[in-house]
């Protein structure tokens, strides 16, 4: 089932096109990739999707609902759950309050002004960091975490609405290497269990080869390629501009 | 006619050329810096001071009158260098609001050296010799001494632009202003750059200030005054830009100069309110930038707010036991001073409420306590409403005020919010001060006492006992129920709170709006216990009350605000009674407080 | 001349240099290649005291420099060309160069505005235009310049070709091969092959914030697999 499509997306800075007229689309429970060197529109494409930027044309339909331009807070509502390139929780909050939160918002029940937060059905928020193992420090601050747990938590967070899409920028940036593959593991279980749709950006090539059910490739805004792992693999255009150039695997 | 317009216009520039030396080295500081120098109101004061001691001391005529003013303006420079060097070169890395805070210090400390050594009496300094007489301009008088000052004004912008555009250590000013970090890389010793920067910036203050010598009287007040002035030249010209502050000091000239014919009542209102448009169109001033990313960001992490533990609550159970059964004890001096910590109490607990949880800087809280007392006062004076009415309707007014002013500050962040907040709190207080028909202006409204049953203290300071501490007990709970919580994690990050779906910007201004209220509260209690309102209720030094009571309790603990009120409002008093330069100790203690104890009182008992 | 050892560095909580040893010595190229987001400019500035390490060691000249403040580490004659160039948009080219100049260095040829022009001869057209009015390339030229106008002994030249046309990334290698003709080493970090494999005299690999292989730009070129593994798609 087709749950995102993009269609024709352009965006430019002062004249200089950051990305122009990409399309492509994804299905539920389906790990997609993007990928391409520095500078080649990867955050801007991403920032479009998840809305940061507003394009300046194009489309961005999701499960046949437009999202095209809608502030961040509305494309959560529409069922778009984010994880940073760098972290972005709440650092003075602890890690279920972070859930808690997130599960309020998403019922609409933020402004409530006597009952502690800490009372509000701790049930799910649990339920939600045992799902990504992150249970036993539920307690604790954000600020304090490690930050291969830190990831853990967004992704909490993220799953918190009950997601249809999950934007995953860099999601294992500045960790270990064998956290790395934990967590991709663990979100692609999720994924197909819950049949989320994930996009993500990936500078760990073992990180994108192991898990991407499919690769889009980005070079100079424009889709360069895309395809499974091992086409894209294959593709004498991506070896060209992406360090890659007369090696053989 | 056409010669009054033309004077008015002179006098129009002359005010703009004093007020854009001041402005160009407040500007050029922080451009550098990133320092917001509440001591270059202080600067200047000290450099009308000086220039009057010289203009008196030094025989008459020209050399020595002109060699003066000059020989003022180094002095303030080497006065700035040595503040530069003992303080600010410490806490270049510390969060702005902490640095406004050591700054006002600064403030304080000037203030009582200048009383001690010039006294309290305004000063009249000699007139500029040869300059006394005036010039007719179709048949107005013009005084030739302005017109010389605005020849000044634009010979120092003129020297300053060469200054900057040719010479090396100008280059590295601009250099530095859009991207510090770079510079260093440089090669270059930021240190020196912002020593001199320090110094160059201190000494336009003295020479403005010592240029003032034979326009007005000298006098303890020039210091605030100015610099509210000088803030919002800065703001409105862009922070650190130069041509900025010229632009600016031209068009808040001319206003001042032509809304004296205008609208004779409300000048300084109309000041401000050209500060908060430009804001709102352009939040970086006329000519002022975003500030470049690459400026070396802290990002300070908030610890964790609890809830009380089992033995927290015992404390409070029994100190709150022990303050109701105070007031059957104590004498009438006594529960004068409790209702007053009450009050305090509330005060501070509302701004902590925007500044901790909510992460928002306001130098101007005052603004809604001053709003709450006047709504109560206006009720009784003119519609004879009784206290307890009036009581209902100071929130009321201070909390739409809140929802009116917060819709603008929420939408800028950090120093220019800062800037935003204090602008709205002077609107506030010039209405006080200036619409004499409907406020009372400078003598205030008298006579705001409650009934009967309401006057004896021990029945006041139960009231202010129960609706203050029940008011702060509000605010507490609203702290950790979803409704602070997520105000908190729109502090911690906006870009995670917008991605869970919550409407960040709304968040931040109901909380504005909430914390105006009950400051409205606190201060429409405050009318009725002291039975008169005041301009001054609103004014800077009353929003910077609020701020040390916060910081010295601390921001980051909900308990803060209270133990600061106490210990400020205490310490208050003790100075007071205890020694007539009480501002000199609290301005030492809170730079000791800032260079040692960043984390305010309430952090001492926390281990670290 | 420049010895990095076993440096760590963290942005934020994030752990982005998970221990970085590498060695550039006099006169040489020194090409440190990876993906982006691998290190490469973490490195560069932990080098110059930009971001501060949290462990490891940085010698520079048989002195130790890790923990100095940016203006120690540049006035010790290292130079940093920042990959987003940072130029002064409202200075002027020649003022630009300004803010650059430092003493002269004993033992090295000065470095003057006439001298740049003469490596960069399209600056000299421009000395009055502010730096924000200049095209990609410009800027970069305009960046480096800079830097060179402190009389640095080693250059730090991160991604140097990022984000230019290719005729303007050959004149761009071009004038760092004059340069290190000239006697100036340089550590470069890129992720662009080609301009790598042309310019460098040696070569570090980084990946996830560590050096995976370390060799002559030789011993890369003849070596398949590794190229293959690091460097490839």
């Amino acid at each position: 089932m087709t749950l995102l499509v993009v269609e024709n997306l352009a965006k430019s800075f002062g004249g200089v096109h950051a990305v122009q007229g990409v399309s492509f689309s994804l299905a539920a429970g389906e790990l997609l990739a993007l990928i391409g060197p520095n500078g080649a529109g990867k955050s801007t494409c991403f920032n479009m999707l998840n809305g940061q930027l507003r394009p300046d044309q194009g489309r961005v339909v999701l499960a046949g609902q437009e999202i095209t331009g809608k502030p961040p807070r509305q494309v959560w509502r529409m069922g778009v759950g984010r994880t940073f390139q760098i972290t972005a929780t709440f650092a003075s909050l602890p890690v279920i309050e972070n859930v808690q939160l997130a599960l309020l918002s998403h019922r609409r029940r933020i402004l409530r002004f006597w009952k502690p937060l800490a009372a509000e059905d701790p049930a799910e928020a649990l339920a939600l960091l045992e799902r990504v193992g992150m249970a036993d420090q539920a307690q604790r601050p954000c600020g304090v975490l490690a930050y291969g747990d830190l990831k853990r938590v967004e992704l909490a967070i993220a799953l918190a609405n009950a997601p249809r899409l999950l934007l995953m920028d860099e999601p294992t940036a500045g960790m270990a290497p064998a956290e790395r593959v934990a967590l991709m593991a663990l979100t692609a279980r999720i994924a197909r269990e819950s049949g989320i749709g994930v996009l993500f950006t990936e500078h760990d090539m073992d990180v994108v080869f192991t898990h991407a059910d499919r690769i889009m490739v980005l070079e100079r805004g424009r889709l360069l390629a895309e395809g499974a792992p091992e086409a894209v693999r294959a593709d004498p255009r991506v070896r060209e501009v992406y360090l890659g150039h007369e090696g053989t695997h | 006619m056409l010669g009054n317009l033309a004077v008015q216009a002179l006098s129009g520039l002359a005010s703009a050329a004093s007020l854009f030396l001041v402005a160009a080295g407040l500007t050029v500081i922080f451009g550098v810096t990133r320092i917001v120098n509440f001591a270059h109101g202080s600067f200047y004061m000290l450099g009308a001071y000086l220039g009057w001691t010289l203009a008196t001391n030094l025989p008459r005529g020209h050399v020595p009158f002109w060699g003066g003013v000059v020989l003022a303006a180094v002095i303030v420079g080497l006065v700035g260098v040595v503040v530069e060097l003992l303080l600010l070169r410490r806490i270049y890395k510390a969060p702005e609001l902490f640095q406004l805070l050591a700054t006002f210090g600064v403030v304080l400390v000037v203030q009582d050296a200048a009383l001690w050594i010039w006294g309290p009496q305004d000063l009249l300094g000699p007139r500029a010799p040869g300059l006394r007489g005036a010039v007719y301009i179709f048949d107005s008088r013009f005084p030739l001494y302005d017109l010389v000052l605005i020849g000044i004004g634009i010979a120092v912008f003129l020297l300053l632009w060469l200054l900057f555009q040719r010479t090396r250590f100008g280059i590295l000013v601009r250099a530095a202003t859009a991207d510090r970090e770079m510079v260093g890389a440089l090669g270059v010793n930021q240190r020196l750059l912002f020593t001199g920067v320090f110094f160059l910036g201190s000494a336009l203050a003295g020479l403005a200030g010592a240029l003032q010598v034979p326009r007005e009287s000298v006098n303890l007040q020039m210091d605030l005054a100015i610099i509210a002035e000088a803030f919002v030249v800065v703001v409105v010209g862009g922070l650190g830009s130069l041509p900025g502050a010229a632009l600016a000091a031209l068009l808040l000239g001319q206003m001042q100069a032509f809304g004296i014919l205008v609208f004779p009542q409300i000048t300084l209102v109309l000041v401000f309110l050209v500060m908060a448009a430009v804001l709102v169109v352009r939040p970086y001033g006329l000519l002022g930038r975003a500030p470049a990313g690459h400026a070396a960001s802290l990002h300070i992490v908030e610890p964790p707010i609890a809830p009380l533990s089992p033995r927290g609550r015992l404390v409070a159970a029994v100190a709150l036991g022990l303050a109701m059964l105070a007031p059957l004890v104590l004498a009438d001096y006594a529960l004068v001073v409790m209702t007053e910590i009450c009050v305090a109490i509330l005060f501070a607990a509302t701004l902590h409420f925007i500044m901790g949880p909510g992460g928002m800087a306001s130098f101007g809280h005052a603004a809604y306590f001053g709003i709450g007392a006047y709504g109560a006062a206006l009720l009784v004076k003119h519609l004879a409403a009784p206290m307890e009415l009036s009581l209902l309707a100071a929130p009321f007014a201070a909390g739409i005020a809140g929802l009116a002013f917060g819709w603008f500050c929420v939408r800028l962040s950090g120093v220019y919010a800062a800037m935003l907040t204090m602008a709205f709190a002077q609107i506030a207080w010039s209405t006080a001060f200036q619409w004499v028909a409907f406020t009372g202006g400078d003598n205030g409204i008298l006579g705001v006492w409650p009934p009967a049953w309401a006057v004896p203290k021990p029945v006041q300071a139960w009231g202010a006992l129960v609706l203050c501490l029940g008011g702060a007990f509000l605010l507490r709970r609203m702290i950790f129920a979803p409704f602070g919580a997520a105000l908190r994690a729109q502090r911690d990050s906006v870009l995670r709170a917008e991605a869970i779906g919550i409407d960040t910007m709304r968040t931040r201004w109901f909380a504005f709006a909430i914390a105006a209220a009950f400051a409205g509260l606190a201060g429409g209690l405050f009318a009725f216990t002291k039975g008169s309102v005041f301009p001054t209720y609103m004014n800077i030094s009353r929003s910077t009350d609020g701020l040390l009571m916060v910081l010295l309790g601390g921001v980051q603990t909900v308990t803060g605000p209270i133990i600061g009120a106490i210990a400020y409002t205490g310490l208050h008093e003790q100075l007071l009674r205890l020694t007539d330069l009480w501002r000199a100790v609290l301005g030492a203690i809170i730079i000791a407080l800032v260079l040692f104890f960043p984390r305010g009182l309430a952090g001492l008992g926390a281990k670290q | 001349m420049l010895r990095v050892t076993e440096l760590h560095a963290h942005y934020g909580r994030a752990h982005i240099l998970q221990g970085v040893s590498l060695h550039v010595r006099p006169g040489e190229i020194h090409v440190l290649l990876g993906r982006n987001g691998a290190g490469k400019s973490t490195t560069m500035k932990a080098v110059m005291g930009l971001v501060p390490p949290t462990s490891g060691g940085v010698e520079f000249l048989g002195q130790p420099i890790a923990g100095l403040e940016p203006f120690e580490v540049a006035r010790r004659g290292l130079g940093y060309v920042p990959e987003e160039r940072r130029v002064f948009a409202e200075l002027s080219v020649a003022e630009n160069l300004e803010v650059g100049r430092r003493r002269p260095r004993e033992g090295l040829a000065p470095w003057t505005v006439e001298r740049v022009c003469a490596v960069f001869p399209s600056l000299a057209a421009m000395l009055k235009r502010p730096g924000g009015r200049m095209s990609g390339g410009e800027q970069q030229m305009l960046t480096i310049g800079r830097t060179l106008m402190g009389n640095p002994c080693l250059v730090l030249l991160d991604e140097p070709s990022e984000g230019l046309a290719p005729v303007i990334v050959d004149r761009m290698a071009e004038a760092v091969r004059a340069l290190r003709d000239e006697g100036m080493s340089i550590l470069l970090s890129e992720q662009n092959w080609h301009f790598a494999r042309r310019v460098g005299d040696t070569a570090s690999i980084i990946e996830k914030g560590a050096i995976v292989w370390h060799g002559t730009m030789q011993a890369l070129l003849a070596d398949d697999e590794v190229r293959a593994r690091y460097l490839t798609v």
